[in-house]
């Protein structure tokens, strides 16, 4: 066999061993199948009756902004679970064998996004049964989740670092607090940008998650007839501006984050 | 004369200002059992780390079996088994699945891994615990698991760091014995223990280190002869015995005679002669004992009289 295929091989298994782990402790179960569902009825309860939308349903538009926010939160879990793994003993076994020296990051990227289809089924079930429908083709539908499932594996790139650079797994909820709870409030997730000020209506049309959302909604056709055309080109184009944000967010944090768990692994 | 499996030579590493090996040199043979002791802090798990590719030295090198670890790491990592000082386990998985992972990750293949794990779970009596998360594990059920993790590959070296630290008598016995039976298959082992004790149980041979370098090494035997070597002990029952009894331990003495109260004790070279014609002129000169022997001394007390010397050296020299 050759290299890649070994480091295939390795982080296959290393994904393997997180999905075992999700069976034994349910907190993490927990996080990945009930606390979205929670989020969808609230948000579409709460919110979908005060919150008007001109010729539309606020709950069909809320519904992919949720879908966004809690894959980006997923990646919480691939910081926190390298953390832990790092202090744990089973990681001097892994130092010891004569595997493939990412296998242990890309296995953890690989598992979370077993955990954000699981999140995304169970979700998407709960949306369906506030009101939620997919508007367009089934080819369009896949492409949403698909995109989601991606623009969610970039960002567990970015936390595997965090999780990789932190003294503690605790440490990296707030990390993740800090940055992904603006990332994805300060966005048209819950509402559309067009009433916010200035400043925070630029931000939002530029944050990637903003963008994600849109383009959510466009493939699901959540977006309300007779909505004015977004204006600022991300939101214009949010496919390709959230395609864009993958690939340099994979290409920047993938090799920071192999780097610095080879570092870490060597310990000198 | 047999294959140098583990050869080290002027191995120097430093954490900062901790200067934790200072010039340390090793060999085993192949089929041979190596036990290195040391005090806590000795240099000990720094050692095992670079031996097993783990940590990088700052100067000397380290080869096994003929490969150098700083240059074909994988290699080495391929032939040698690890059971570190803390237990290297998945607390969330099971004994079996602890064991079938490493199997995998070793490239067995998934069949080979699963039909080693049980073997091993069946060898190290964990075929009940195998279907339990290793978290209720005691600490000599994660360590016997974690000894079979080293073993899942079959490796013709393998280093065990203090493996029976923390564990009760018992969970040491049973390890000692698991231990043995590895040796006695020939496989090449290296050792690091604090327990004078279970280096002269298992090792062939023992090297003393402290400070990050060999102060002593040798057989159990040697080593003990190395370091004062026996002694005569007496009690007697009158305190007004002392001086005579003095006189005749004097004679035979390879040192000063120490008196406390009514036991005399005497350094002697070639003991038991030393004792019997000590007790023949004790028996001549009318007086009577209540107790006497031959001490020799522990190896836990050669240990401490080796490191003592050490630290005293050092002393001086800084
Ligand atoms: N990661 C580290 N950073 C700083 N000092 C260390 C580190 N590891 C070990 N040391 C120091 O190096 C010396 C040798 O330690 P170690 O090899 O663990 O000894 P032993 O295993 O014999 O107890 C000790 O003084 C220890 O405090
Ligand atoms: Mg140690």
């Amino acid at each position: 066999m050759n290299r890649t295929r070994l480091a295939f091989a390795d982080g296959f298994n290393i994904a393997r061993r997180n999905m075992i782990k999700v069976r034994r402790v349910p907190e993490i179960l927990i996080s990945v199948l009930v606390t979205p569902v929670i989020l969808i009825v609230m948000f579409a309860y709460v919110f979908g009756g005060a919150i008007d939308i001109d010729g539309g349903s606020y709950r069909e538009f809320l519904v992919a902004g949720v879908f966004a926010m809690n894959v980006v939160f997923g990646a919480t879990f691939t910081g926190a679970g390298l953390a832990e793994d790092m202090q744990k003993g089973i990681i001097d076994r892994f130092r010891s064998l004569p595997m493939s020296r990412s296998a242990v990051v890309f296995g953890r990227t690989a598992s979370d996004v077993v955990y954000n289809v699981l999140t995304l089924a169970v979700m998407a079930g709960a949306g369906l049964l506030v009101g939620w429908r997919i508007n367009t083709s089934f080819f369009e539908a896949a492409a949403g989740f698909l995109l989601l499932l991606g623009f969610a594996y970039s960002i567990s790139w970015v936390m595997a670092l965090v999780g990789l650079m932190v003294p503690a797994p605790e440490a990296v909820n707030n990390a993740s607090i800090m940055v992904l709870f603006p990332l994805t409030f300060l966005a048209n997730t819950f509402v559309p940008a067009d009433t916010m000020p200035t400043a925070l209506r630029v931000f939002a049309e530029w944050n990637p998650v903003s963008a994600v959302a849109q383009a959510t909604r466009e493939l699901f056709g959540n977006i309300p007839a007779g909505t004015p055309e977004p204006t600022a080109w991300p939101l214009q184009n949010p496919v390709l501006y959230t395609v864009i944000w993958m690939v340099v967010l994979i290409a920047v944090f993938a090799p920071l984050a192999i780097a610095r768990y080879r570092k870490v692994a060597a310990r000198s | 004369m047999a294959l140098q499996m583990i050869s080290v030579r002027g191995l120097e590493k430093s954490y900062g200002d901790v200067r934790a090996l200072t010039g340390l040199d090793l060999d085993v043979a192949e089929g041979s059992v190596l036990g290195v002791l040391g005090p806590n802090g000795a240099g000990k798990t720094t050692a095992v780390s670079i031996m097993t590719t783990l940590l990088r030295a700052d100067a000397g090198s380290v080869s096994i079996a003929g490969i150098d670890v700083a240059e074909e790491p994988s290699r080495v990592r391929s032939i040698i088994g690890l059971s570190g000082q803390y237990a290297a386990v998945d607390e969330h998985l099971t004994g079996f699945e602890n064991l079938d992972l490493i199997g995998r990750l070793y490239h067995l293949g998934n069949k080979a891994a699963r039909v080693r794990a049980n073997e091993l779970l069946e060898r190290f009596h964990l075929t009940e615990a195998g279907s339990r998360p290793v978290g209720g594990y005691s600490g000599g059920m994660r360590r016997r698991l974690d000894l079979a993790g080293a073993l899942v590959a079959k490796p013709r070296v393998l280093f065990l760091d203090e493996p029976t630290t923390g564990l009760d008598p018992r969970s040491r016995n049973d390890l000692w014995d698991v231990i043995r039976e590895l040796v006695a298959n020939g496989t090449t082992l290296l050792l690091t223990t604090q327990y004078m004790e279970e280096a002269e149980q298992l090792a062939d041979e023992i090297v003393v280190i402290d400070s990050g370098r060999k102060i002593a090494q040798g057989t159990a035997e040697t080593l003990k002869t190395q370091t004062g070597g026996d002694r005569i002990e007496v009690r007697i029952d009158s305190e007004l015995d002392r001086e005579k009894t003095e006189r005749i331990l004097a004679s035979v003495a390879v040192g000063e005679v120490v008196v406390e109260g009514r036991v005399l004790s005497a350094p002697v070279s070639g003991g038991p002669r030393a004792l019997s014609i000590a007790l023949r002129n004790i028996d001549d000169a009318g007086i009577d004992l209540s107790d006497a022997g031959l001490r020799r001394p522990t190896l836990d007390e050669v240990f401490l009289s080796l490191t003592e010397a050490e630290t005293h050296q050092l002393k001086e020299a800084g």
